[in-house]
């Protein structure tokens, strides 16, 4: 079993539900990334999504797009963040690492150096936002191979039958959008989001993780009564932007809020 | 390559060989398939047709003339020159005939709201046009760079009542834009329809808007039989998306004996690396929803594109064409900014028509083959757009103020 699966069974156990921060690789530079990693590992994160910065991220809203600016200002490629998880891997073993984002970078590195250079290491699940299970018939079974899950997103506009056909590619967990629209951009309608996660548990065994619209503590603890994971994006990537030239305050600040969130939801959950 | 039946091209998911397809995010893959759906029920709808005609005769203009250029092809002593007279199109370029068909596609879908991305202006205004003909509200994305040199075709925008929407990210030009109105309709999807300018995108965009754009091939076809009493020998238009190539080349695909050449922007120069020529000096990758050939560096970043004329300023092509050059049923080519200029000149002065810079760069290009053709030869240009926009590009260059 995958280090997501391990990590999904002892948090079930626990009855816990999995906090995920997403942050972008390189940003505000790249030697913030790693140290950002453990840091936000010792406030309470569950599995770490570190974005892949790309130059036209068209799913996403006005803080990861920035976010992918100035990680691209540094040139930061897909290798590099390639390197930046087994550098992160040195110190620790245990703790989930997914990369999330376009198809491209990957096409350009070729599907199976791409496979195997992020078994080594020490990726265990990739996202890619623009590679429907439709288009992944090739990089699929290159991902099984390599022990990579290959993660799709389910959305408000998925019906029974693309619940279905995703679920049935999909390994390690399911990624719910929450809102219609970009990252970052909308506040989720909570009855709603559960209604769909009851649809998508009838399909799959699968954890499922939300994400997309959780801003705050208060989301993070609603969301988590009753999904698997929460995932925290655009809220952990704006606090980075304020403190992006205040380097010495930017890990405390980004951890600070990431256990601000682990106590709301253990809180309510526990 | 002779025995590829182009007509079953795409296959049901959108694939021209490796290329084209759908690479979006779930939350437009179900409305991409609804749209596919109303496409394939429409698009062979006798009514919807009927309709789609009359518009085409009635509001844009056509049937656009074939026009024999004698004068220009005499002064090169090769090939007779035809012109497929787009320009005189309802807002002066190929762009209606695609906007037409999509709101019509819109109304029957039962949207109230239209969306675009634009370059130049010239989608934009094609769009905001429509918009106002079927009563659609319109916004057009515009990158900030466009906007401060396109702010003619964005007051036209305004007065036909759509709104601007200035695009701020990334390099703030034509695939900016697209970005942002991909975004806005993963928002909106429910009452939007998205009017995608070229034969790009997801499927079924590249087959749509070729259908959409076909027409200009199919009148080809008949005004080249009536005036001259036989098919052409080589057909020659400009390709920044493709829209208006793939609209002239698709009804002759099948005729084996029948030369096509698609022209790319050399900007300053293929070697300089300042360029907007993808098939030509680019390599396959994914963006904007289709796999296709891409101006990109080596971490698969898009990199920004330069050409004199802001309608072939787009890092990618459609997916259509980047097969058709690996099959080898088209030759790609590229023209530099130079030359398409010259072209620009040389055919307002020779022939009294002002061509778009876009279209000059096909212009330059077939000047160049028709003189190392036999004078009974038949040599058939897309003039796909008027030049009146790009007197203050012209002017700028030669120091002038408008």
């Amino acid at each position: 079993m995958s280090r997501i699966g391990e990590r999904f069974d002892v948090l079930r156990a626990e009855g816990r539900t999995a906090l995920i921060p997403f942050v972008t690789a390189g940003d505000p530079q790249p030697a913030v990334t790693v140290p950002m990693m453990h840091a936000m590992v010792e406030a309470g994160a569950d599995l770490i999504e570190l974005g892949v910065p790309f130059s036209d991220p068209m799913a996403d809203g006005p803080a990861i797009q920035l976010a992918d600016e100035r990680a691209l200002a540094h040139h930061v490629s897909l290798r590099q963040v390639l390197e930046m998880v087994g550098r992160f891997r040195e110190q620790d073993g245990v703790t989930p690492v997914v990369l999330m984002g376009y198809l491209n970078p990957i096409e350009v590195m070729g599907y199976a150096a791409f496979a195997q250079a992020a078994s080594a290491a020490g990726v265990d699940g990739v996202i890619t936002v623009d590679m429907p299970p439709e288009e992944a018939g090739e990089i699929l079974p290159l991902f099984r191979a390599a022990a990579v899950d290959p993660i799709f997103l389910l959305a408000p506009t998925s019906n029974r039958q693309r619940i279905e056909t995703v679920c049935a590619s999909a390994s390690g967990f399911v990624y719910y959008v929450s809102i219609k629209g970009v990252t970052g951009t909308r506040q989720p309608d909570s009855g709603e989001v559960r209604q769909r996660l009851e649809q998508i548990r009838a399909v799959t065994d699968l954890p499922v993780g939300v994400g997309f619209g959780i801003r705050d503590a208060a989301s993070a603890a609603r969301f988590a009564e009753f999904a698997d994971a929460v995932i925290v994006g655009s809220a952990l990537v704006n606090r980075i932007a304020e403190f992006a030239d205040r380097p010495s305050e930017l890990l405390s600040s980004v951890a600070a809020l990431l256990r601000e969130m682990r106590q709301a939801m253990d809180k309510d959950t526990g | 390559m002779n025995d590829i039946d182009y007509a079953g091209y795409p296959d049901a998911g959108g694939h021209f060989g490796p290329y084209g397809g759908r690479f979006i995010a779930e939350t437009l893959m179900g409305p991409v398939e609804e749209l596919c759906e109303a496409y394939r029920r429409y698009g062979r709808d006798p009514d919807f047709i009927a309709r789609f005609d009359r518009d085409l005769h009635q509001y844009v203009g056509r049937p656009s003339p074939l026009y024999h250029a004698e004068r220009w092809s005499r002064e090169l002593g090769g090939a007779q020159i035809y012109l497929k007279r787009e320009d005189l199109n309802h807002t002066g370029a190929h762009k209606v005939n695609n906007t037409v068909g999509q709101a019509l596609l819109a109304k029957r879908m039962g949207k109230r709201r239209v969306i675009a991305e634009t370059g130049a202006g010239q989608h934009g205004v094609a769009t905001a046009t429509v918009a106002a003909r079927f009563g659609l509200e319109c916004v057009v994305y515009m990158g900030e760079e466009d906007i401060r040199r396109q702010a003619i075709n964005v007051y036209r925008m305004r007065l036909l009542g759509a709104e601007v929407v200035p695009v701020t990210s990334g390099s703030r030009t034509l695939k900016d834009a697209m970005n942002e109105a991909m975004r806005d309709w993963v928002a909106t999807v429910d009452d939007t329809f998205y009017i995608i300018g070229t034969v790009a995108g997801p499927h079924p965009y590249p087959a749509m808007v070729r259908d959409f754009q076909a027409v200009i091939g199919r009148e080809t076809r008949e005004q080249c039989l009536a005036q001259a009493g036989r098919l052409p020998d080589a057909l020659v238009a400009c390709v920044g998306g493709g829209s208006n190539a793939i609209g002239l080349f698709h009804p002759f695909l099948e005729d084996k004996a029948v030369a096509m050449y698609g022209v790319e922007a050399a900007g300053k120069g293929l070697e300089t690396g300042r360029h907007a020529a993808p098939l030509c000096a680019g390599r396959p990758g994914v963006l904007h929803g289709n796999r296709t050939y891409l101006m990109e560096d080596g971490d698969g970043q898009i990199v920004e594109t330069h050409s004199i004329s802001a309608g072939l300023d787009y890092p990618g092509v459609g997916p259509e064409h980047a097969w058709l050059k690996d099959t080898g049923r088209v030759q790609y080519t590229a023209i530099t900014d130079d030359e398409a200029l010259a072209a620009f000149h040389t055919l307002t002065r020779v022939e009294g028509i002002m061509p778009a810079l876009e279209s000059s760069h096909a212009l330059a290009w077939a000047g160049r083959l028709a003189s190392t053709m036999k004078p009974d030869a038949i040599l058939v240009v897309n003039l796909s757009g008027r030049g009146d926009k790009d007197i203050h590009t012209v002017a700028a260059l030669e120091g002038i103020e408008v």
